[in-house]
Protein backbone atom coordinates (compact mmCIF):
# COMPACT_ATOMS: atom_id res chain seq x y z
CA UNK A 1 0.00 0.00 0.00
CA UNK A 2 2.93 2.33 0.68
CA UNK A 3 3.75 2.64 -3.00
CA UNK A 4 0.24 3.80 -3.89
CA UNK A 5 -0.90 7.37 -4.09
CA UNK A 6 -2.98 8.73 -1.24
CA UNK A 7 -6.37 8.82 -3.03
CA UNK A 8 -5.82 5.24 -4.13
CA UNK A 9 -4.90 4.12 -0.62
CA UNK A 10 -8.01 5.88 0.64
CA UNK A 11 -10.36 4.12 -1.78
CA UNK A 12 -8.63 0.77 -1.29
CA UNK A 13 -9.06 1.01 2.45
CA UNK A 14 -12.68 2.06 2.10
CA UNK A 15 -13.42 -0.81 -0.31
CA UNK A 16 -11.68 -3.32 1.93
CA UNK A 17 -13.71 -2.29 4.98
CA UNK A 18 -16.95 -2.36 3.04
CA UNK A 19 -16.21 -5.80 1.62
CA UNK A 20 -15.40 -7.11 5.09
CA UNK A 21 -18.65 -5.67 6.40
CA UNK A 22 -20.70 -7.24 3.63
CA UNK A 23 -19.12 -10.59 4.49
CA UNK A 24 -19.98 -10.24 8.18
CA UNK A 25 -23.51 -9.07 7.74
CA UNK A 26 -24.22 -9.22 11.48
CA UNK A 27 -22.07 -6.12 11.91
CA UNK A 28 -24.52 -4.15 9.82
CA UNK A 29 -27.66 -5.77 11.13
CA UNK A 30 -27.01 -5.89 14.88
CA UNK A 31 -26.87 -2.15 15.57
CA UNK A 32 -29.83 -1.64 13.28
CA UNK A 33 -31.87 -4.25 15.10
CA UNK A 34 -30.82 -2.73 18.40
CA UNK A 35 -31.95 0.71 17.20
CA UNK A 36 -35.41 -0.57 16.26
CA UNK A 37 -35.74 -2.71 19.37
CA UNK A 38 -34.81 0.02 21.86
CA UNK A 39 -37.15 2.50 20.20
CA UNK A 40 -40.07 0.09 20.21
CA UNK A 41 -39.51 -0.73 23.90
CA UNK A 42 -40.36 2.83 24.94
CA UNK A 43 -44.09 2.78 24.10
CA UNK A 44 -44.30 -0.47 26.07
CA UNK A 45 -42.56 1.17 29.01
CA UNK A 46 -44.25 4.55 29.14
CA UNK A 47 -47.63 3.88 27.53
CA UNK A 48 -48.94 4.31 24.02
CA UNK A 49 -50.70 7.66 24.38
CA UNK A 50 -50.09 9.29 20.97
CA UNK A 51 -49.60 12.77 22.44
CA UNK A 52 -47.02 11.51 24.90
CA UNK A 53 -45.21 9.49 22.24
CA UNK A 54 -45.07 12.44 19.89
CA UNK A 55 -43.65 14.62 22.67
CA UNK A 56 -40.86 12.20 23.65
CA UNK A 57 -40.39 10.56 20.22
CA UNK A 58 -37.51 12.71 18.89
CA UNK A 59 -35.57 12.27 22.11
CA UNK A 60 -36.14 8.52 22.12
CA UNK A 61 -35.04 8.05 18.52
CA UNK A 62 -31.92 10.12 19.05
CA UNK A 63 -30.94 8.42 22.31
CA UNK A 64 -31.45 5.05 20.61
CA UNK A 65 -29.26 6.23 17.71
CA UNK A 66 -26.49 7.22 20.17
CA UNK A 67 -26.64 3.82 21.85
CA UNK A 68 -26.70 1.95 18.55
CA UNK A 69 -23.67 3.92 17.36
CA UNK A 70 -21.91 3.18 20.65
CA UNK A 71 -22.61 -0.52 20.18
CA UNK A 72 -20.93 -0.56 16.79
CA UNK A 73 -18.03 1.80 17.52
CA UNK A 74 -15.52 -0.82 18.61
CA UNK A 75 -15.74 -2.31 15.14
CA UNK A 76 -13.88 0.69 13.68
CA UNK A 77 -10.46 -0.43 14.91
CA UNK A 78 -10.87 -3.60 16.98
CA UNK A 79 -10.31 -6.29 14.32
CA UNK A 80 -7.56 -4.27 12.63
CA UNK A 81 -5.87 -3.97 16.00
CA UNK A 82 -6.11 -7.67 16.67
CA UNK A 83 -4.65 -8.83 13.35
CA UNK A 84 -1.94 -6.16 13.29
CA UNK A 85 -3.26 -4.19 10.31
CA UNK A 86 -3.43 -1.08 12.44
CA UNK A 87 0.32 -1.11 13.00
CA UNK A 88 0.82 -1.28 9.26
CA UNK A 89 -1.27 1.89 8.90
CA UNK A 90 0.96 3.71 11.33
CA UNK A 91 4.06 2.54 9.49
CA UNK A 92 2.75 3.52 6.05
CA UNK A 93 3.96 6.69 4.39
CA UNK A 94 0.47 8.18 4.19
CA UNK A 95 -0.84 10.59 6.80
CA UNK A 96 -2.66 8.49 9.39
CA UNK A 97 -5.42 11.06 9.81
CA UNK A 98 -6.50 10.59 6.17
CA UNK A 99 -6.57 6.81 6.60
CA UNK A 100 -8.65 7.40 9.74
CA UNK A 101 -11.16 9.36 7.65
CA UNK A 102 -11.47 6.37 5.31
CA UNK A 103 -12.08 4.05 8.25
CA UNK A 104 -14.64 6.38 9.78
CA UNK A 105 -16.39 6.87 6.45
CA UNK A 106 -16.63 3.11 6.04
CA UNK A 107 -18.00 2.80 9.56
CA UNK A 108 -20.61 5.45 8.84
CA UNK A 109 -21.66 3.75 5.60
CA UNK A 110 -21.98 0.45 7.44
CA UNK A 111 -23.78 1.62 10.58
CA UNK A 112 -24.94 5.23 10.21
CA UNK A 113 -26.56 5.03 6.82
CA UNK A 114 -28.79 2.04 7.68
CA UNK A 115 -30.06 3.94 10.74
CA UNK A 116 -30.92 6.82 8.45
CA UNK A 117 -32.84 4.55 6.10
CA UNK A 118 -34.91 2.91 8.80
CA UNK A 119 -35.59 6.00 10.92
CA UNK A 120 -38.71 7.21 9.02
CA UNK A 121 -40.36 3.93 9.97
CA UNK A 122 -39.63 4.61 13.64
CA UNK A 123 -40.89 8.17 13.24
CA UNK A 124 -44.18 6.75 11.97
CA UNK A 125 -44.31 4.26 14.85
CA UNK A 126 -43.96 7.09 17.36
CA UNK A 127 -46.54 9.21 15.56
CA UNK A 128 -44.29 12.03 14.40
CA UNK A 129 -45.81 14.34 11.76
CA UNK A 130 -44.40 14.25 8.20
CA UNK A 131 -42.41 17.49 8.50
CA UNK A 132 -40.77 16.27 11.67
CA UNK A 133 -39.78 12.99 9.98
CA UNK A 134 -38.04 14.91 7.20
CA UNK A 135 -36.16 16.98 9.78
CA UNK A 136 -35.36 13.77 11.68
CA UNK A 137 -33.78 12.42 8.49
CA UNK A 138 -31.75 15.59 7.99
CA UNK A 139 -30.51 15.65 11.60
CA UNK A 140 -29.54 11.98 11.39
CA UNK A 141 -27.78 12.57 8.06
CA UNK A 142 -25.75 15.41 9.58
CA UNK A 143 -25.43 13.90 13.04
CA UNK A 144 -24.52 10.23 12.59
CA UNK A 145 -21.15 11.12 10.95
CA UNK A 146 -20.42 13.19 14.08
CA UNK A 147 -21.17 10.10 16.18
CA UNK A 148 -18.68 8.04 14.18
CA UNK A 149 -16.04 10.79 14.18
CA UNK A 150 -16.14 11.49 17.93
CA UNK A 151 -16.48 7.79 18.64
CA UNK A 152 -13.33 7.05 16.64
CA UNK A 153 -11.25 9.06 19.13
CA UNK A 154 -12.69 7.07 22.00
CA UNK A 155 -12.10 3.75 20.28
CA UNK A 156 -8.55 4.73 19.37
CA UNK A 157 -7.85 5.48 23.04
CA UNK A 158 -9.34 2.21 24.33
CA UNK A 159 -8.52 -0.22 21.52
CA UNK A 160 -5.71 -1.98 23.36
CA UNK A 161 -7.66 -2.48 26.58
CA UNK A 162 -9.35 -5.67 27.68
CA UNK A 163 -12.34 -3.96 29.27
CA UNK A 164 -12.44 -1.15 26.74
CA UNK A 165 -16.18 -1.29 26.08
CA UNK A 166 -17.37 0.06 29.42
CA UNK A 167 -14.79 2.84 29.46
CA UNK A 168 -15.60 3.72 25.86
CA UNK A 169 -19.17 4.64 26.78
CA UNK A 170 -17.93 6.77 29.66
CA UNK A 171 -15.54 8.60 27.34
CA UNK A 172 -17.85 9.10 24.40
CA UNK A 173 -21.38 9.63 25.70
CA UNK A 174 -20.70 12.95 27.49
CA UNK A 175 -19.19 14.27 24.26
CA UNK A 176 -22.41 13.37 22.42
CA UNK A 177 -24.50 15.66 24.63
CA UNK A 178 -24.48 18.81 22.43
CA UNK A 179 -25.46 16.82 19.35
CA UNK A 180 -28.28 15.10 21.23
CA UNK A 181 -29.59 18.44 22.47
CA UNK A 182 -29.51 20.20 19.12
CA UNK A 183 -30.79 17.26 17.06
CA UNK A 184 -33.65 16.09 19.29
CA UNK A 185 -34.72 19.68 19.74
CA UNK A 186 -34.69 20.31 16.01
CA UNK A 187 -37.16 17.46 15.48
CA UNK A 188 -39.27 18.67 18.39
CA UNK A 189 -39.36 22.17 16.96
CA UNK A 190 -40.25 20.88 13.51
CA UNK A 191 -43.10 18.85 15.02
CA UNK A 192 -44.42 22.09 16.50
CA UNK A 193 -44.33 23.62 13.02
CA UNK A 194 -41.55 26.12 13.72
CA UNK A 195 -38.44 26.84 11.59
CA UNK A 196 -35.31 24.83 12.41
CA UNK A 197 -32.59 26.47 10.30
CA UNK A 198 -30.73 27.60 13.45
CA UNK A 199 -30.65 24.03 14.79
CA UNK A 200 -29.49 22.61 11.50
CA UNK A 201 -26.68 25.12 11.14
CA UNK A 202 -25.52 24.33 14.68
CA UNK A 203 -25.44 20.62 13.86
CA UNK A 204 -23.58 21.37 10.63
CA UNK A 205 -21.06 23.37 12.65
CA UNK A 206 -20.57 20.36 14.92
CA UNK A 207 -20.02 18.20 11.84
CA UNK A 208 -17.41 20.57 10.38
CA UNK A 209 -15.63 20.89 13.71
CA UNK A 210 -15.49 17.16 14.37
CA UNK A 211 -14.52 16.45 10.76
CA UNK A 212 -11.54 18.78 11.05
CA UNK A 213 -10.32 17.89 14.54
CA UNK A 214 -11.31 14.30 15.24
CA UNK A 215 -9.12 12.58 12.59
CA UNK A 216 -6.05 14.33 14.01
CA UNK A 217 -6.95 13.38 17.57
CA UNK A 218 -7.74 9.81 16.47
CA UNK A 219 -4.39 9.47 14.70
CA UNK A 220 -2.53 10.76 17.77
CA UNK A 221 -4.52 8.44 20.03
CA UNK A 222 -3.76 5.42 17.81
CA UNK A 223 -0.03 6.22 17.97
CA UNK A 224 -0.23 6.29 21.76
CA UNK A 225 -2.33 3.16 22.07
CA UNK A 226 0.01 1.16 19.86
CA UNK A 227 3.27 2.43 21.35
CA UNK B 1 19.24 30.81 32.11
CA UNK B 2 15.55 30.57 31.40
CA UNK B 3 16.03 27.31 29.58
CA UNK B 4 18.24 26.05 32.33
CA UNK B 5 15.56 26.78 34.91
CA UNK B 6 12.99 24.72 33.06
CA UNK B 7 15.40 21.91 32.61
CA UNK B 8 16.08 21.88 36.31
CA UNK B 9 12.41 22.13 37.19
CA UNK B 10 11.63 19.23 34.91
CA UNK B 11 14.08 16.97 36.69
CA UNK B 12 12.01 14.77 39.01
CA UNK B 13 14.43 14.94 41.91
CA UNK B 14 14.65 18.72 41.85
CA UNK B 15 10.88 18.97 41.61
CA UNK B 16 10.44 16.61 44.53
CA UNK B 17 12.73 18.65 46.79
CA UNK B 18 11.45 22.09 45.80
CA UNK B 19 7.78 21.12 46.05
CA UNK B 20 8.46 19.56 49.45
CA UNK B 21 9.67 22.95 50.68
CA UNK B 22 6.83 24.81 49.00
CA UNK B 23 3.91 22.74 50.26
CA UNK B 24 3.92 23.83 53.96
CA UNK B 25 3.90 27.50 52.98
CA UNK B 26 1.11 27.06 50.48
CA UNK B 27 -0.89 25.04 52.97
CA UNK B 28 -0.43 27.67 55.68
CA UNK B 29 -1.48 30.50 53.36
CA UNK B 30 -4.45 28.43 52.25
CA UNK B 31 -5.52 27.82 55.85
CA UNK B 32 -5.27 31.54 56.64
CA UNK B 33 -7.39 32.43 53.62
CA UNK B 34 -9.94 29.76 54.48
CA UNK B 35 -10.26 31.06 58.05
CA UNK B 36 -10.63 34.64 56.86
CA UNK B 37 -13.13 33.60 54.21
CA UNK B 38 -15.17 31.58 56.72
CA UNK B 39 -15.15 34.45 59.21
CA UNK B 40 -16.30 37.03 56.66
CA UNK B 41 -18.66 34.61 54.97
CA UNK B 42 -20.38 33.06 57.97
CA UNK B 43 -20.13 35.79 60.60
CA UNK B 44 -19.60 39.20 59.03
CA UNK B 45 -21.72 39.06 55.88
CA UNK B 46 -25.37 39.95 56.56
CA UNK B 47 -28.18 37.57 55.58
CA UNK B 48 -29.53 38.03 52.08
CA UNK B 49 -32.83 39.89 51.91
CA UNK B 50 -34.35 37.18 49.67
CA UNK B 51 -32.54 33.96 50.49
CA UNK B 52 -31.86 34.53 54.18
CA UNK B 53 -28.80 32.67 55.42
CA UNK B 54 -29.03 29.88 52.86
CA UNK B 55 -27.06 31.93 50.32
CA UNK B 56 -23.93 31.29 52.41
CA UNK B 57 -23.64 27.96 50.61
CA UNK B 58 -22.49 30.13 47.68
CA UNK B 59 -19.10 30.63 49.36
CA UNK B 60 -18.42 26.94 48.79
CA UNK B 61 -20.49 26.23 45.72
CA UNK B 62 -19.24 29.02 43.47
CA UNK B 63 -15.48 28.62 44.15
CA UNK B 64 -15.82 24.85 43.74
CA UNK B 65 -17.63 25.33 40.42
CA UNK B 66 -15.01 27.82 39.22
CA UNK B 67 -12.20 25.50 40.20
CA UNK B 68 -13.85 22.50 38.54
CA UNK B 69 -13.65 24.27 35.15
CA UNK B 70 -10.26 25.84 35.83
CA UNK B 71 -8.65 22.53 36.77
CA UNK B 72 -9.92 20.84 33.61
CA UNK B 73 -8.28 23.56 31.52
CA UNK B 74 -5.05 23.23 33.54
CA UNK B 75 -5.17 19.49 33.00
CA UNK B 76 -5.57 19.89 29.23
CA UNK B 77 -2.80 22.50 28.99
CA UNK B 78 -0.42 20.40 31.08
CA UNK B 79 -1.33 17.37 28.98
CA UNK B 80 -0.62 19.29 25.77
CA UNK B 81 2.77 20.45 27.10
CA UNK B 82 3.56 16.86 28.01
CA UNK B 83 2.55 15.61 24.56
CA UNK B 84 4.34 18.27 22.54
CA UNK B 85 7.60 18.73 24.45
CA UNK B 86 7.72 15.29 26.10
CA UNK B 87 8.00 16.81 29.55
CA UNK B 88 7.19 14.04 32.00
CA UNK B 89 6.49 16.45 34.81
CA UNK B 90 3.66 18.06 32.82
CA UNK B 91 2.08 14.63 32.35
CA UNK B 92 2.34 14.03 36.08
CA UNK B 93 0.69 17.39 36.80
CA UNK B 94 -2.14 16.64 34.37
CA UNK B 95 -3.07 13.32 35.88
CA UNK B 96 -2.60 14.55 39.45
CA UNK B 97 -5.14 17.29 38.73
CA UNK B 98 -7.85 14.89 37.59
CA UNK B 99 -9.01 13.53 40.94
CA UNK B 100 -8.91 16.95 42.61
CA UNK B 101 -10.97 18.39 39.77
CA UNK B 102 -13.44 15.55 40.05
CA UNK B 103 -13.84 16.10 43.79
CA UNK B 104 -14.43 19.84 43.27
CA UNK B 105 -17.01 19.06 40.60
CA UNK B 106 -18.70 16.65 42.98
CA UNK B 107 -18.66 19.31 45.70
CA UNK B 108 -20.15 21.92 43.37
CA UNK B 109 -22.89 19.49 42.34
CA UNK B 110 -23.85 18.43 45.85
CA UNK B 111 -23.75 21.91 47.36
CA UNK B 112 -25.74 23.20 44.39
CA UNK B 113 -28.33 20.54 45.04
CA UNK B 114 -28.42 21.29 48.78
CA UNK B 115 -28.78 25.01 48.02
CA UNK B 116 -31.52 24.19 45.54
CA UNK B 117 -33.66 22.44 48.14
CA UNK B 118 -34.67 25.61 50.07
CA UNK B 119 -34.65 27.73 46.88
CA UNK B 120 -36.55 25.48 44.48
CA UNK B 121 -38.23 23.07 46.87
CA UNK B 122 -36.58 20.01 45.32
CA UNK B 123 -33.12 18.49 45.59
CA UNK B 124 -32.52 18.49 41.87
CA UNK B 125 -33.56 20.83 39.11
CA UNK B 126 -32.23 20.51 35.57
CA UNK B 127 -30.72 23.93 35.88
CA UNK B 128 -28.15 24.81 33.21
CA UNK B 129 -25.29 25.20 35.64
CA UNK B 130 -25.96 22.01 37.56
CA UNK B 131 -26.42 20.03 34.34
CA UNK B 132 -23.11 21.31 32.96
CA UNK B 133 -21.39 20.35 36.20
CA UNK B 134 -22.91 16.87 35.98
CA UNK B 135 -21.51 16.36 32.47
CA UNK B 136 -18.17 17.79 33.59
CA UNK B 137 -18.14 15.18 36.35
CA UNK B 138 -18.65 12.47 33.71
CA UNK B 139 -15.74 13.90 31.72
CA UNK B 140 -13.49 13.79 34.80
CA UNK B 141 -14.59 10.23 35.60
CA UNK B 142 -13.76 9.23 32.02
CA UNK B 143 -10.26 10.64 32.38
CA UNK B 144 -9.71 8.81 35.68
CA UNK B 145 -11.14 5.54 34.36
CA UNK B 146 -8.95 5.67 31.26
CA UNK B 147 -5.84 6.35 33.34
CA UNK B 148 -6.58 3.44 35.65
CA UNK B 149 -7.38 1.05 32.79
CA UNK B 150 -4.02 1.40 31.03
CA UNK B 151 -1.28 -0.52 32.77
CA UNK B 152 1.75 1.36 31.47
CA UNK B 153 1.56 4.70 33.27
CA UNK B 154 3.47 6.67 30.65
CA UNK B 155 1.11 5.51 27.90
CA UNK B 156 -1.82 6.16 30.22
CA UNK B 157 -0.70 9.72 30.89
CA UNK B 158 -0.39 10.44 27.16
CA UNK B 159 -3.79 8.90 26.39
CA UNK B 160 -5.31 11.00 29.17
CA UNK B 161 -3.72 14.12 27.68
CA UNK B 162 -5.46 13.47 24.35
CA UNK B 163 -8.76 12.86 26.08
CA UNK B 164 -8.41 16.04 28.15
CA UNK B 165 -7.70 18.03 24.99
CA UNK B 166 -10.76 16.61 23.25
CA UNK B 167 -12.76 17.39 26.38
CA UNK B 168 -11.52 20.95 26.63
CA UNK B 169 -12.62 21.65 23.06
CA UNK B 170 -16.03 20.23 23.93
CA UNK B 171 -16.62 21.94 27.27
CA UNK B 172 -17.62 25.32 25.81
CA UNK B 173 -19.88 23.56 23.29
CA UNK B 174 -21.49 21.44 26.01
CA UNK B 175 -21.89 24.50 28.20
CA UNK B 176 -23.49 26.51 25.42
CA UNK B 177 -25.78 23.69 24.32
CA UNK B 178 -26.96 23.05 27.87
CA UNK B 179 -27.69 26.76 28.44
CA UNK B 180 -29.62 26.83 25.18
CA UNK B 181 -31.54 23.67 26.06
CA UNK B 182 -32.32 25.10 29.48
CA UNK B 183 -33.81 28.33 28.19
CA UNK B 184 -36.03 26.30 25.86
CA UNK B 185 -37.33 23.89 28.45
CA UNK B 186 -37.67 26.14 31.46
CA UNK B 187 -39.05 29.60 31.83
CA UNK B 188 -37.01 32.36 33.42
CA UNK B 189 -39.10 31.92 36.57
CA UNK B 190 -36.54 29.62 38.14
CA UNK B 191 -34.28 31.47 40.52
CA UNK B 192 -30.80 31.46 39.13
CA UNK B 193 -28.08 30.62 41.60
CA UNK B 194 -26.00 33.63 40.65
CA UNK B 195 -27.14 37.12 41.40
CA UNK B 196 -26.90 39.97 38.91
CA UNK B 197 -25.22 42.31 41.39
CA UNK B 198 -23.39 41.28 44.49
CA UNK B 199 -22.84 43.40 47.56
CA UNK B 200 -19.29 44.07 48.69
CA UNK B 201 -19.84 42.33 52.05
CA UNK B 202 -20.61 39.15 50.09
CA UNK B 203 -18.00 39.67 47.40
CA UNK B 204 -15.10 39.81 49.87
CA UNK B 205 -15.70 36.36 51.41
CA UNK B 206 -16.41 34.95 47.95
CA UNK B 207 -13.04 36.15 46.65
CA UNK B 208 -11.26 35.03 49.82
CA UNK B 209 -12.75 31.55 49.45
CA UNK B 210 -11.93 31.48 45.74
CA UNK B 211 -8.26 32.23 46.47
CA UNK B 212 -8.25 29.70 49.29
CA UNK B 213 -9.56 27.04 46.89
CA UNK B 214 -6.87 27.98 44.35
CA UNK B 215 -4.10 27.65 46.93
CA UNK B 216 -5.64 24.43 48.15
CA UNK B 217 -5.50 23.04 44.62
CA UNK B 218 -1.89 24.23 44.26
CA UNK B 219 -0.60 22.42 47.31
CA UNK B 220 -2.70 19.27 46.92
CA UNK B 221 -1.71 18.88 43.27
CA UNK B 222 1.93 19.15 44.33
CA UNK B 223 1.38 16.49 47.00
CA UNK B 224 -0.20 14.17 44.45
CA UNK B 225 2.46 14.89 41.87
CA UNK B 226 5.17 14.03 44.41
CA UNK B 227 3.60 10.63 45.00
CA UNK B 228 3.35 10.08 41.27
CA UNK B 229 7.02 11.03 40.81
CA UNK B 230 8.08 8.63 43.58
CA UNK B 231 6.09 5.84 41.98
CA UNK B 232 7.60 6.43 38.56
CA UNK B 233 11.14 6.87 39.82
CA UNK B 234 11.05 4.09 42.38
CA UNK B 235 13.98 2.24 40.80
CA UNK B 236 16.33 5.22 40.66
CA UNK B 237 19.06 5.81 43.20
CA UNK B 238 17.75 8.96 44.83
CA UNK B 239 14.31 7.52 45.55
CA UNK B 240 15.84 4.42 47.11
CA UNK B 241 18.10 6.56 49.26
CA UNK B 242 15.14 8.67 50.27
CA UNK B 243 13.20 5.58 51.32
CA UNK B 244 16.14 4.47 53.46
CA UNK B 245 16.42 7.71 55.39
CA UNK B 246 12.70 7.96 56.16
CA UNK C 1 -25.10 37.99 67.36
CA UNK C 2 -25.32 35.11 69.81
CA UNK C 3 -23.67 31.77 69.22
CA UNK C 4 -27.05 30.10 69.13
CA UNK C 5 -28.20 32.42 66.36
CA UNK C 6 -25.03 31.69 64.45
CA UNK C 7 -25.58 27.95 64.47
CA UNK C 8 -29.24 28.38 63.68
CA UNK C 9 -28.45 30.17 60.37
CA UNK C 10 -31.88 31.78 60.18
CA UNK C 11 -33.56 28.39 59.89
CA UNK C 12 -31.27 27.11 57.16
CA UNK C 13 -28.89 25.41 59.58
CA UNK C 14 -29.30 21.96 58.05
CA UNK C 15 -28.54 23.09 54.48
CA UNK C 16 -25.69 25.44 55.34
CA UNK C 17 -23.91 23.14 57.79
CA UNK C 18 -24.34 20.05 55.61
CA UNK C 19 -22.70 21.92 52.74
CA UNK C 20 -19.81 23.19 54.84
CA UNK C 21 -19.37 19.84 56.56
CA UNK C 22 -19.30 18.03 53.25
CA UNK C 23 -16.78 20.51 51.86
CA UNK C 24 -14.59 19.92 54.92
CA UNK C 25 -14.74 16.15 54.42
CA UNK C 26 -13.92 16.35 50.71
CA UNK C 27 -11.05 18.78 51.28
CA UNK C 28 -9.62 16.69 54.13
CA UNK C 29 -9.84 13.42 52.16
CA UNK C 30 -7.91 15.02 49.30
CA UNK C 31 -5.06 15.88 51.67
CA UNK C 32 -5.04 12.63 53.62
CA UNK C 33 -4.98 10.52 50.44
CA UNK C 34 -1.58 11.63 49.12
CA UNK C 35 -0.09 11.74 52.64
CA UNK C 36 -0.93 8.10 53.23
CA UNK C 37 0.05 7.13 49.71
CA UNK C 38 3.49 8.70 50.12
CA UNK C 39 4.09 6.91 53.39
CA UNK C 40 3.02 3.60 51.91
CA UNK C 41 5.17 4.10 48.83
CA UNK C 42 8.30 4.95 50.82
CA UNK C 43 7.78 1.94 53.08
CA UNK C 44 7.25 -0.20 50.03
CA UNK C 45 10.41 1.01 48.32
CA UNK C 46 12.44 0.57 51.51
CA UNK C 47 11.18 -3.01 51.82
CA UNK C 48 12.15 -3.89 48.23
CA UNK C 49 15.55 -2.29 48.89
CA UNK C 50 16.14 -4.50 51.91
CA UNK C 51 15.05 -7.59 50.03
CA UNK C 52 17.35 -6.74 47.13
CA UNK C 53 20.28 -6.30 49.52
CA UNK C 54 19.61 -9.64 51.21
CA UNK C 55 19.53 -11.44 47.88
CA UNK C 56 22.80 -9.89 46.62
CA UNK C 57 25.27 -9.98 49.52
Amino acid sequence: MTSDSLPRAFTLLLKRDLTLAVRHRAEILNPLLFFVLVTSLFPLGIGADPKLLQAVGPGIIWVAALLAALLSLEGIFRSDFEDGTLEQFLLSSHPVSVLVIAKVLAHWLITGLPLLVISPLLGVLLGLPGDAIIILLITLALGTPVLSLIGAVGVALTVGLRKGGMILSLLVLPLYVPLLIFAANAVDTAAAGLPVTAHLSLISALLVLSLSLSPLATAAALRISLS
Amino acid sequence: MFNNFFHKMASPRYFYNISGQLIPWLAAACMALFLAGLYYGLVKAPPDYQQGDSYRIMFIHVPAAWMSMFIYVVMAVAGAIGLIWHIKLAEVMAISSASIGASFTFLALVTGSIWGKPMWGTWWVWDARLTSELILLFLYLGVIALYNAIDDKRTAARAVAILALVGVVNIPIIHYSVEWWNTLHQGPTVTKLDKPSIHLSMLIPLLLMAFAFKLYYAFVVLMRARCEVLERERHTGWVRELAETK
Amino acid sequence: MSLNEFFHMGGYAFYVWTSYGLALIVLLLNVIGPLRQRKKLLNDIARTNRRARRNTP
